[in-house]
């Protein structure tokens, strides 16, 4: 009898909490169903005006970047770059870093972030979601040294509004430990052929984008496929794409998407080839481990990546001001040689430490750059320009992922 | 002077005259701070979960849609995977418990018969120790011990064996590991409550050892070991990040509801999955329950 009378004090709670809940939600929700006429990209961004001028800066900035872009000395007490921005500024910097652009869009949804260093596969939905607002570029002095082929382009910017100031380039390397694999690997054959001889000891990303990849492998591999660009496939390429990945499953020791724990892996040969950012080969090399890192044959899946301006942020004129501090000459090319990428000012080139790096990193050969895929989110419009057929979401891309990985 | 002093003192003692008249307002104004605790922070937040198990988001944006389907729990039960997953935990969880009960049993009742009380504190303390080091401390401790190259390699390299390497066994070892004390303890304190009598007893009465074990000290620490293994499975249920560590490729439920929330951004779905273990401790709960051994604790 007293355990009914408890039970039903409970129902009645969650009751009345379900009805608090449903009320109050019911109105926010309809902002978020409100989409109009779609843009080429696919979506109408919300309207939201760019700064003005810029204020006194704010004393504060927290900054959300891929790891080795906001370097404060805390992994190589020679590496700073953050620490003279606070002096030159007064604004205090937070890092965070995360390992995956989808961690990144959901770390920003928090509205604690004033900059992020958001690739091609963020840069649309962190704008699409009105969590970044357009960038002013005239109050940003270097922007007019950055690249012409970065400036404007689908990644970021909508309807030629500007929403962020290019930071760099680069492409998902091919990755292998020099004193294990031989010969050296000149495709990713290595990491998807089944009959591969590294089985088991094959290190991947973790991240649906990561299927992107075995698209580009495919376009190049089955032709019969039709694919022209890996983000954009259709049901029968995404098909072939996830089954490739999931036979790759089988041979792969691990996903990684902290580098740190792929560099120990490689370190440690429990992987002796994979797929890896050059600032993680350089991290390997640094601890003693003999890695040694390619641009394969059939080309690679890259990034482009955007510093960007959160809309809620409280301190803007520290985020222009870190912005136009992290891309001036100086600054950019100490990024680029410490995280391994193309840096996105012109200037820079001259500044490396390496007199040959840019040449290396074809910095300056837009061709060059035209070659790499860089992560973009996949839409339902094909992006490749195809009208004829529907292509596969993200979210189909991501239900797909955890599949594969099973 | 004195009337100033005794007024507050002659409201105590009203107050505490009527309280305790009213042993029923006495009982209500004691628990009323603990049940708040338990209905709004704990009851409130599973039905919250509960709630958004319900709804959608949009999948560019990643914003939360509040519109009420059933399409979480559809694709759930659909997909083939998160069924694989489910059982993949779920025997993850049994296999680490039962792996547990095994170690932790002699060693709990080696602590509580044979030893002196002065030894016996030393060694609660020595079972205690590794709870002082951080979690990830002893996670990457063992992902450094199962490298190719690491220490459980080198051990077993002269019997012709190999480390597992990172993967599912992988998880259980660390997991085992992790939990061991959880389950030690609860049958040590159930132990040393069995009195000493009743083995001699047993054994007066012409029992063997092992026949003593089987029909007086198992059925008495049965409650206790029921105790500890709540702890090891729940836990074991709800772990993500030993497996991102050590396991390799593979994935548990925890992982599915992190995915869902640092990497998907999406909320709902990751509310689903979660209710997922909740459900399965509700079913273990009153499994263990219908053995009565919730009665004994």
């Amino acid at each position: 009898m007293r355990n009914r009378k408890l039970l039903l004090a409970g129902v009645l709670c969650a009751a009345l909490l379900a009805a608090a809940c449903g009320t109050s939600s019911g109105g926010g929700g309809g902002g978020g169903a409100g989409s109009t006429a779609p843009n080429p990209q696919g979506f109408t961004p919300p309207n939201l005006p760019a700064l003005e001028k810029l204020g006194q800066p704010e004393g504060q900035l927290n900054v959300l970047a891929w790891p080795g872009y906001a370097e404060n000395g805390s992994n190589d007490p020679k590496v700073n770059w953050v620490s003279p921005f606070e002096q030159q500024t007064g604004c205090k910097v937070n890092v965070k870093t995360f390992g995956t652009s989808d961690e990144a869009l959901s770390l920003m949804k928090t509205g604690q972030y004033d900059v992020v260093s958001a690739s091609g596969d963020a840069s649309l939905r962190l704008i699409a979601s009105g969590d970044v607002e357009p960038v002013n570029t005239s109050l940003v002095q270097n922007y007019a040294d950055v690249q012409l082929f970065l400036k404007n382009q689908p990644w970021n910017s909508v309807n030629g509004v500007p929403y962020g100031i290019p930071h760099g380039w680069g492409a998902n390397l091919l990755t292998w430990r020099t004193d294990l694999v031989t010969p050296a690997p000149t495709s990713w054959s290595v990491m998807f052929d089944p009959s591969s001889r590294y089985k088991g000891k094959i290190i991947a990303y973790d991240s649906p984008i990561y299927i992107a990849d075995a698209a580009l492998y495919l376009m190049r591999h089955q032709p019969d496929l039709g694919i022209k660009n890996p983000y954009a496939l259709d049901q029968k390429q995404f098909q072939a794409s996830v089954d490739l990945l999931k036979q790759q499953r089988g041979m792969v020791s691990e996903y990684w998407s902290d580098y740190l724990k792929e560099a120990q892996s490689l370190k440690n040969g429990d992987a002796v080839v994979g797929t890896a950012w050059q600032v993680t080969v350089n991290q390997v090399k640094h601890d003693g481990g003999p890695v040694d890192s390619v641009l394969p044959s059939e080309g690679a899946t890259g990034w482009s990546d955007t510093w960007m301006v959160a809309s809620k942020s409280t301190h803007k004129t520290c985020a222009y001001d870190w912005m136009n501090y992290i891309v001036s000459p100086k600054v950019n090319a100490e990024v680029a040689e410490y995280f391994g990428e193309a840096p996105a000012n012109t200037k820079a080139c001259t500044l490396t430490t390496d007199k040959t790096f840019c040449d290396s990193y074809h910095a300056n050969d837009a061709d060059f750059a035209s070659k790499i895929f860089y992560w973009t989110t996949p839409i339902s419009q094909c992006l490749d320009g195809r009208t004829d057929t529907q292509c596969t979401d993200y979210s189909e891309w991501t239900r797909a992922w955890t599949e594969i990985k099973g | 002077m004195t009337s100033t002093a005794s007024a507050p003192r002659q409201l105590r003692h009203s107050v505490a005259a009527y309280l305790y008249r009213r042993p029923a307002i006495r009982l209500s104004m004691l628990l009323s701070a603990p049940l708040l605790w338990l209905g709004l922070a704990y009851l409130g937040a599973l039905a919250a979960l509960f709630i958004t198990a319900f709804w959608s988001v949009d999948s560019f944006t990643g914003q939360v849609q509040v519109s009420w389907s059933l399409h979480n729990f559809v694709s759930l039960f659909s997909d083939s995977v998160y069924r694989t997953i489910t059982l993949r935990t779920v025997g993850i969880a049994v296999l680490v418990t039962l792996i547990d009960a095994v170690i932790a049993f002699p060693m709990a009742f080696c602590m509580a018969k044979f030893t002196s009380p002065a030894t016996q504190r030393i060694l609660v303390i020595a079972v205690l120790t590794p709870l002082w080091a951080s979690y990830l401390v002893k996670a990457y401790a063992w992902r450094t011990m199962l490298s190719g190259n690491g220490f459980l390699n080198w051990l077993l390299a002269p019997f012709g064996l190999s480390s597992p390497g990172y993967g599912l066994a992988a998880v259980v070892i660390t997991l085992a590991y992790l939990w061991l004390p959880y389950m030690i303890l609860p049958i040590y304190a159930g132990l040393e409550r069995l009195p000493d009598s009743l083995l001699s007893a047993s054994g007066d009465l012409g029992a063997r050892p092992l026949r003593t074990f089987r029909s007086v000290v198992l059925p008495l620490a049965f409650p206790a070991v029921v105790a500890g293994s709540i702890f090891t499975f729940s836990l074991s249920l709800g772990d993500y990040i030993a497996v991102t560590i050590v396991g390799g490729t593979s994935q548990m439920l925890g992982n599915v509801v992190y995915s869902n929330i640092g990497a998907a951004n999406n909320l709902p779905f990751a509310a689903t999955v979660a209710l997922v273990p909740v459900v399965i401790m509700l079913v273990y709960l009153a499994a263990v329950r219908r053995t009565g051994a919730l009665d004994n604790l």
